[in-house]
C-alpha cells in the first residue's frame, strides 16, 4: 500500500479547513475545556468591538475587534490541528477501505446455487467462493480449499502466500487477490464491523474515546486554566485597589495566553496522530488505549522462528561417522530427504546441491517412504535394494542401532554434542539400523536484531524468546541473538502461564500470535497483536491486528507508544514554559500606564501595551500552527534511559520553552510596532 | 556585622547535627523498633487503655482522615468556649476579658490548624487558662496531628502495596510522647534558665528611672514558647511575639528557637527515606528544599544587609543594615534567616517586623509561603511537597514515554484529578481572599466594623496591598505571621481568614494522603531500564522546576502590584 507521507496534502488540507470551522460549535469544543474556554473569550470579544464602536472606555474597535480576530484564530488552528489528523488517519484507512469496495462477490446459496452480489451486502455467515483471478470482496475464513493469494494490497508484499482451510493460515483479507486454485469462504463480519471499520471510526472522533494518560493530562490542563482564571478574575479588584483601568480585552489576552493553549489545541492531534501513525506501520488498532499501553510494555514475547531466525533451521553439515565417505553419507541423506516436505528435509537436498554438487535423482521405483511419526520421532525410507535408511533425533536412532544389536559410534556421539552445545540440531542417520553419519541442522539469526533487541533492552523492555526447541538449543539462540530469557519447548498454554506470571509481578506483556491455540495468550497479554494472516479467534483476541504479518513489528509499535506520550509531555512542558515570557509581555502593559516603574518588567522591551498585548497573542496563536507537524509526526524516542531523556527534553521543550517565546515575542512586536 | 553571617552558618550546621539523627530516630518510633525512648511505652498504653484504643488496629487511608477530622472538630468546639468565657474562668490574675465571638472564632482555628495568626494580644487578650490548656495544648496536638499525617504518607509506600496504613492514634500519641513533650522540656529548661518568664503571677510593677510606673507582663510562658518553635506554631505569649525581651531574650535563646523550629520538618524529610527504605530520595527532596531555601534567604539577606534605598538616597550612612523593625541584639543578618525560616517553614514566629523590611525581602517571605512546602510545617512540609512531586512526576513520566510513576505505583487519573485540585486550592484562596479585602477597601470603605475597612492599612498604596495579600497568604500556609500593618482584630479579617485558614489546612492534608493511599493499594510495578527514577538530580531538578513555574505563574501578577512595584518606585 502506498500512501503520500507528506504532511499537508491539499486535498487533506481543504477538508481539515472546512472541519475548522464545523468543529466551531460549542457542543463540539466543550470536549475539550481549554479551547472551548478560549472560544468563549472570543465571544466576548466579539461584543467588546461591537460595544467599542459606540464607548470609547474599552479602547479602540480595531484594537479590539485584532485581539477577536486573533483569538478566532487560535481557535481555528487548533481545530485546524485536530481535522487534519483527522483526515490524514481517515485518508490512511479510506485507502485500505477502498481496495474492497464494490467488489462483486458469488455466494453460495444454501441450495447449492451460486448468486452474484455486492460484496457491500454480504452478511457474517454467509459463503462465497473464489476462483484464481477473483479479488476476495470481505474478511473471512477458508472452509474448504487452498489458494495461494497475492495480498500486495494489503501488506505491500509481492510474494504471494498460501492460505488453506482449517489451522492456522485460514483467515482472508477482503482486497487481496485469489491467484491459483478455488477457495470457500465464510464471511467472518458484519459490514461495518471490520476492524478497518472500527479503526476509521476510532479516528474519526466520534467513537474516540479518550485514552487514561489524555484523560488525567485533561484534568492537569484544566486545572491550569481555572487557576489562570481566577488570576485574571481578580486582577480586577486588584487594579482597581491601584487605581488602574484594565480592558477587558487587556484581561481576556492575559488569560488566553495563560492557559495552555498551545497543549489544548494540539492534545487530541497528538492522540488520532498515534493511531495513524501505527496505521501507516501497517498495523490496525482496535482502540487508541492499546497504542498507549504499547509505550509502557516491560515484557515482550517474540515467537523464535520467522522473529529472531529467518524462517526455519538449515542443513549447514554432513558429519558421516569414521569408515564412511561423504558422498556416500550425503547421498544417503539425500535419498532419505526426496520425499521429506517439511522444510529441515527440503533444506537438507539443497545443502547437498549446493555444497557437494550432488545430482539430483528421482527416488527409485518401489521405493517406501517412512513418514514422520511423534512416536518414532524419526523419518526415512525403504529402498527396493534393501536399504533402510532412517533419519531422526539422536535418542530415537540410537535406539533403532542399539537394539538391533549394533555399536554406536564414539565419534557421531561427540559431534551430536558439539552440534547441541553450539545451538545447532543434531540430525542423526542410519543406514540398515548402523550409525552412519549426522547432519547438522542450524538456525539463522536475523541480521540486526540483536541490536533492536538491544535498544529495547535500553527502553526497559525484557525481550522473550518463545520455541519448540530443546532448552540447550534454546539458551544458544537466545545469547547469540541477545534475548533476556527463552521459553524452551513451549507449548501455548507455557506462554499464557509466562504472561501471567510476569503481570502477577505488575508488568505488561505484549505479544505477537497468529494460531488459534494463541487466542488466550493474545487475550491475556496486554498488548496482543495478531497477525493478518491469522485465524479469526486470534485476531479477535488481540487488540491490534499486523497487516504485515511481520513479528518484528512489537518493536515499532512500542516506539510509537512511547512516542505519543512523549510528545504530549514535551508540547504540555513547553506550553506551560511559555507563559514566563507571555507575563513579562503583558503584566507591564497592564499597568505601565498608572504604575510608571514597573516598566522595569518590561525586559524584552516592547512598542507600547498594545503592541505587548497583540504580540502575546499572535505568538500564541501562531505557534499552534507551527507545532502542528511536530505533533503529527511525534517527538523522537531517543532510547538512552529514562533519566537522560529527561534531561534531553526538558532542555529542549522546557528551557526552549522559556526562551523561544522572548525571541517570538519581541520579533512580532517588532512588526506590528511599525503600526501601533 | 563581621560575627552575623558565622552565627546563623552555626545555627543552620546545629539545625542539622540534631534533626538528621532526629530523623533516623523517628522513622525507627514510627516503624515500631527498638529505640531507647522505648521505657515510655507503659505511658502510651496507659493512654490507649484509658482512651479504649486499640493501637495495633489497621486503618485504611479514609479511617484516618475520619480520626484526625472528628478529633480535630472536638478540640475546636472547645477551644472556642473556653475562648469566650475565658474571664469567668481561673487562672486570669490580670482580669482579661472574654473574647469576642469573631475573634474567638479566627484565634481557635487558627491554633487547631497549627497556624497561630494571633488577631489577639497575649498580654491583654487571653488568660493564663486558655494560654495553657487551649492554646498551647493546640501547639501539641495540631503538630502531632501534622505528624501523624505526614506517617500514614510515608507508610504507603513502606510495602510493595498495602491498603492498610498503620494506627493514626498511635502514630499520634507516639508523635507527642516520644518527640515534642521531651524536647519541648529541654528547650523550655534553657529558655527558663536564660530569662524567660515561668511564673503564674500576673503582671508584675516597676518604677522606671523616670519615676512612670511600668506594668510588665509575664505568665507561665517558657514552656509555650517551647512548643511555639518545635512544632512550627509560631503563636507568641506576648503579642511582638519573639522580638519582645522576654519572649527570646538573648542571641543564644534566638538561636535555640530558630533550631527548634527547623529540626522536626528536616528530620522528617529524614524519616521519610529510612522508613521507606529510600534514604536517596530523602536527600534528594532534602536537597531540593535547601536549595529552595537558599534561593530564598540569600536575597533576603542582601536586601536586608545592604539597607534601604531610600535612607541611602538621603545620603545616609548604613553600616548596620536596615535596621528598621529589628531588635538590636539580633541584627539584620539573623533577622534575615530568622524571616527566611518562619516563611519557609509555617512556624510565623517573628524576631523582627515584616512590615518593615524591604520591599523585596517581602516578596522572598510571601513566596516562601506560597511554596509553603521547601521543609514546610511538622509533618504538612511533606505532604505539600508531595503534591508538587506527583505533578512532577505526571509531566515527566510523560516527557519519557512511559505512564507516570511514583515508587512503583502508576500515576493515574484519580491522582492527578486530587493533586490538581490541590495546587487550584492554594492560588484559589490567596488571591480571592486579597480580591475580597481589595474590593471591600475600594469599594466600602464606610463599613462600620471595629476597623474600618479604609482604616485597614497603615500604608494604603503598594505596601498595603502586599499586607493584605501577606494576610492571606500566612493564613492559606497555616504560617501565622503577619505584615503587622493591617489592622485585622474585625469582623472581616477574622471570618475571611478563618475559613481560609480551615481550608487551607485540612484539604492539603487529606488530598495526599488519599493520593498516596490510593497509590499504596495498586499493584507494585518493578524497576525497569525505562522507569523513570525519582531519585535523581535531574527528576529533583524537575520537580525544583514544577514548583517554582507553578507559583510564579499563579502569583506573578499579585506580586507584581505589591512588593514589586514597591521596590521598583522605590528605586527611582
Amino acid at each position: 500500500m502506498k500512501t503520500s507521507n507528506k504532511l499537508f496534502e491539499p486535498a487533506l488540507v481543504q477538508t481539515a479547513l472546512k472541519q475548522s470551522f464545523i468543529k466551531l460549535d460549542p457542543r463540539v469544543m466543550v470536549r475539550n475545556p481549554v479551547m472551548f474556554t478560549v472560544e468563549i473569550g472570543t465571544l466576548i470579544m466579539a461584543f467588546v468591538t461591537i460595544y467599542s464602536f459606540t464607548h470609547t472606555d474599552q479602547g479602540s474597535p480595531l484594537y479590539n475587534f485584532l485581539i477577536f480576530l486573533i483569538l478566532l484564530l487560535t481557535v481555528l488552528f487548533a481545530n485546524f490541528a485536530e481535522a487534519i489528523a483527522e483526515a490524514r488517519g481517515k485518508a490512511q484507512a479510506d485507502s485500505l477501505r477502498k481496495t474492497r469496495e464494490e467488489t462483486p462477490a458469488k455466494v453460495l446459496l444454501s441450495n447449492g446455487t451460486i448468486e452474484i452480489r455486492s460484496s457491500n451486502l454480504l452478511k457474517k455467515g454467509d459463503v462465497f467462493v473464489c476462483e484464481a483471478g477473483d479479488t476476495i470482496p470481505t474478511d473471512g475464513e477458508i472452509i474448504e480449499g487452498i489458494a495461494t493469494i497475492d495480498e500486495s494490497a494489503i501488506t505491500g508484499e509481492s510474494a504471494p502466500v498460501i492460505r488453506e482451510s482449517g489451522g492456522d493460515k485460514s483467515s482472508v483479507t477482503g482486497g487481496t487477490k485469489v491467484l491459483s486454485d478455488q477457495i470457500k469462504v465464510q464471511v467472518s463480519t458484519q459490514p461495518g464491523e471490520s476492524f478497518l471499520d472500527k479503526m476509521i471510526a476510532l479516528v474519526e472522533g466520534a467513537s474516540r474515546q479518550k485514552t487514561p494518560n489524555e484523560i488525567a493530562l485533561t484534568i492537569l490542563l484544566a486545572s491550569f486554566t481555572l487557576v489562570f482564571i481566577i488570576v485574571c478574575i481578580t486582577l480586577k479588584p486588584f487594579a482597581d485597589y491601584a487605581n488602574t483601568p484594565i480592558t477587558i480585552a487587556a484581561l481576556i489576552s492575559l488569560f488566553v495566553c495563560l492557559i495552555p493553549t498551545t497543549i489544548g489545541g494540539l492534545l487530541s492531534a497528538i492522540g488520532i496522530a498515534g493511531m495513524d501513525r501505527a496505521l501507516r506501520a501497517n498495523v490496525i488498532t482496535k482502540s487508541g488505549k492499546a497504542v498507549e499501553t504499547a509505550g509502557d510494555i516491560d515484557v515482550l514475547l517474540l515467537d523464535k522462528t520467522g522473529t529472531i531466525t529467518i524462517g526455519n533451521r538449515k542443513a549447514t553439515n554432513f558429519y558421516p561417522t569414521a569408515g564412511v565417505s561423504l558422498k556416500n553419507f550425503t547421498d544417503a541423506c539425500v535419498l532419505s530427504s526426496l520425499a521429506d516436505e517439511t522444510p529441515e528435509g527440503k533444506s537438507i537436498v539443497e545443502l547437498a546441491v549446493i555444497q557437494d554438487n550432488h545430482i539430483l535423482s528421482d527416488a527409485p521405483e518401489g521405493a517406501k517412504f517412512i513418514k514422520f511419526t511423534a512416536e518414532t520421532r524419526s523419518s526415512g525410507i525403504d529402498t527396493p535394494d534393501g536399504k533402510r535408511i532412517r533419519k531422526g533425533a539422536f535418542d530415537s536412532i540410537r535406539n533403532i542401532v542399539l537394539m538391533a544389536g549394533n555399536p554406536f559410534p564414539m565419534d557421531i556421539e561427540a559431534q551430536v554434542k558439539v552440534i547441541a552445545s553450539n545451538g545447532g540440531t543434531p540430525l542423526v542417520v542410519a543406514l540398515n539400523e548402523k550409525a552412519f553419519g549426522v547432519i547438522e541442522l542450524q538456525d539463522i539469526i536475523k541480521p540486526g536484531i540483536s541490536e533492536r533487541f538491544e535498544r529495547l533492552r535500553k527502553m526497559g523492555v525484557k525481550t522473550v524468546m518463545v520455541t519448540g526447541d530443546n532448552p540447550l538449543t534454546a539458551k544458544f539462540i537466545a545469547e547469540k541473538a541477545g534475548v533476556d530469557d527463552f521459553i524452551a519447548e513451549a507449548k501455548p498454554e507455557d506462554k499464557m502461564n509466562y504472561i501471567k506470571e510476569e503481570q502477577a509481578l505488575g508488568k505488561l506483556v505484549a505479544m505477537m500470535g497468529d494460531g488459534t491455540n494463541d487466542a488466550p495468550a493474545l487475550a491475556q497479554a496486554d498488548v496482543g497483536v495478531a497477525m493478518n494472516s491469522g485465524t479469526q479467534a486470534a485476531k479477535e483476541a488481540g487488540n491490534m491486528v499486523d497487516l504485515d504479518n511481520d513479528p518484528t513489528k512489537l518493536i515499532e509499535i512500542v516506539e510509537i507508544g512511547k512516542q505519543l506520550l512523549i510528545t504530549r509531555g514535551t508540547l504540555t512542558t513547553f506550553s506551560i514554559a511559555n507563559d514566563v515570557a507571555k507575563y513579562f509581555a503583558i503584566v507591564p502593559a497592564l499597568f505601565i500606564a498608572s504604575i510608571p516603574a514597573l516598566s522595569h518588567l518590561n525586559i524584552m522591551g516592547l512598542h507600547s501595551p498594545e503592541s505587548a498585548i497583540l504580540s502575546a497573542v499572535i505568538f500564541n496563536a501562531i505557534i499552534i500552527p507551527f507545532l502542528i507537524p511536530l505533533a503529527l509526526k511525534g517527538v523522537a524516542y531517543k532510547p538512552i534511559g529514562a533519566s537522560a531523556l529527561l534531561r534531553r527534553n526538558l532542555f529542549i521543550y522546557g528551557l526552549g520553552g522559556v526562551i523561544a517565546p522572548f525571541i517570538g515575542i519581541k520579533l512580532i512586536d517588532l512588526f506590528v510596532g511599525l503600526f501601533v | 556585622m563581621n560575627t552575623e553571617l558565622p552565627g546563623i552558618i552555626a545555627t543552620y550546621l546545629l539545625t542539622l547535627v540534631i534533626a538528621i539523627p532526629l530523623g533516623k530516630y523517628l522513622a525507627k518510633v514510627f516503624a515500631g523498633e527498638q529505640v531507647w525512648t522505648d521505657f515510655l511505652k507503659p505511658i502510651e498504653s496507659g493512654i490507649f487503655k484509658l482512651s479504649g484504643i486499640n493501637p495495633k488496629e489497621e486503618m485504611n487511608w479514609k479511617q484516618h482522615m475520619k480520626a484526625l477530622l472528628s478529633i480535630n472538630m472536638v478540640w475546636l468546639v472547645y477551644g472556642f468556649f473556653v475562648l469566650i468565657y475565658q474571664d469567668k474562668l481561673p487562672l486570669n490574675p490580670d482580669g482579661n476579658p472574654g473574647m469576642a465571638p469573631d475573634l474567638s472564632f479566627n484565634t481557635i482555628i487558627s491554633f487547631v490548624v497549627n497556624c497561630n495568626l494571633q488577631h489577639y494580644s497575649g498580654e491583654s487578650g487571653v488568660s493564663y487558662l486558655t494560654q495553657h490548656f487551649v492554646l498551647m495544648f493546640l501547639q501539641f496536638v495540631s503538630c502531632a496531628t501534622g505528624i501523624a499525617a505526614a506517617v500514614v504518607l510515608f507508610k504507603a509506600f513502606r510495602d510493595k502495596t498495602s491498603a492498610k496504613l498503620g494506627n493514626f492514634w498511635d502514630f499520634f500519641v507516639k508523635s507527642i510522647t516520644r518527640l515534642l513533650l521531651p524536647l519541648s522540656l529541654v528547650i523550655a529548661l534553657i529558655l527558663a534558665f536564660n530569662g524567660t518568664p515561668t511564673s503564674y503571677e500576673g503582671k508584675d510593677q516597676f518604677i522606671s528611672v523616670q519615676g512612670d510606673t511600668v506594668n510588665v507582663s509575664r505568665g507561665p510562658a517558657a514552656g509555650f514558647i517551647a512548643i511555639k518553635h518545635l512544632g512550627t506554631n509560631g503563636g507568641g505569649w506576648f503579642g511582638v511575639n519573639s522580638a519582645h525581651p522576654l519572649e527570646n531574650p538573648s542571641y543564644l535563646t534566638a538561636m535555640v528557637e530558630l533550631i527548634a523550629q527547623v529540626i522536626i520538618p528536616i528530620a522528617m524529610v529524614i524519616a521519610f527515606g529510612y522508613f521507606i527504605r529510600r534514604k536517596k530520595l530523602a536527600w534528594m527532596i532534602f536537597g531540593v528544599m535547601t536549595i529552595g531555601m537558599l534561593l530564598l534567604m540569600i536575597p533576603t539577606l542582601i536586601s536586608e544587609l545592604g539597607g534601604s534605598p531610600a535612607i541611602e538616597k538621603m545620603g545616609i550612612s548604613q553600616a548596620t543594615g536596615a535596621m528598621e523593625g529589628k531588635e538590636m541584639r539580633f541584627g539584620p543578618a539573623l533577622s534575615a534567616y530568622w524571616s527566611t525560616v518562619t516563611t519557609i517553614i509555617s512556624t510565623g514566629s517573628v524576631n523582627s517586623m515584616h512590615d518593615s523590611t524591604m520591599p523585596l525581602t517581602g516578596l522572598w517571605q510571601l513566596l516562601g509561603m506560597m511554596i509553603n512546602s521547601f521543609y514546610g510545617g511538622c509533618g504538612v512540609g511533606i505532604l505539600n511537597y508531595f503534591i508538587y512531586l506527583i505533578i512532577a512526576v505526571f509531566i515527566s513520566g510523560l516527557m519519557v514515554g512511559r505512564t507516570p510513576e511514583f515508587l512503583g505505583h502508576k500515576v493515574e487519573a484519580r491522582e492527578i484529578k486530587i493533586a490538581a485540585l490541590v495546587t487550584l486550592l492554594s492560588p484559589f484562596l490567596i488571591l480571592s481572599g486579597t480580591a475580597i479585602a481589595s474590593y471591600v477597601f475600594t469599594n466600602n470603605g464606610e463599613a462600620a466594623w471595629a476597623v474600618q475597612p479604609q482604616n485597614w492599612l497603615n500604608n494604603p498604596g503598594f505596601h498595603g496591598f502586599s499586607e493584605m495579600l501577606y494576610e492571606m497568604t500566612s493564613s492559606n500556609a497555616n504560617n501565622g505571621s503577619g505584615f503587622e500593618g493591617l489592622g485585622d482584630n474585625n469582623v472581616f479579617w477574622n471570618v475571611a481568614t478563618g475559613f481560609v485558614l480551615i481550608l487551607g489546612r485540612f484539604l492539603p492534608i487529606i488530598a495526599p494522603i488519599a493520593i498516596a493511599g490510593l497509590l499504596g493499594a495498586k499493584k507494585y510495578i518493578p524497576e525497569s531500564a525505562g522507569t523513570l527514577k525519582t531519585d535523581t538530580v535531574t527528576f529533583s531538578l524537575m520537580t525544583f522546576v514544577v514548583i517554582l513555574v507553578l507559583n510564579a505563574l499563579s502569583y506573578f501578577p499579585a506580586l507584581a502590584l505589591g512588593p514589586l512595584a514597591e521596590y521598583f518606585t522605590m528605586l527611582k
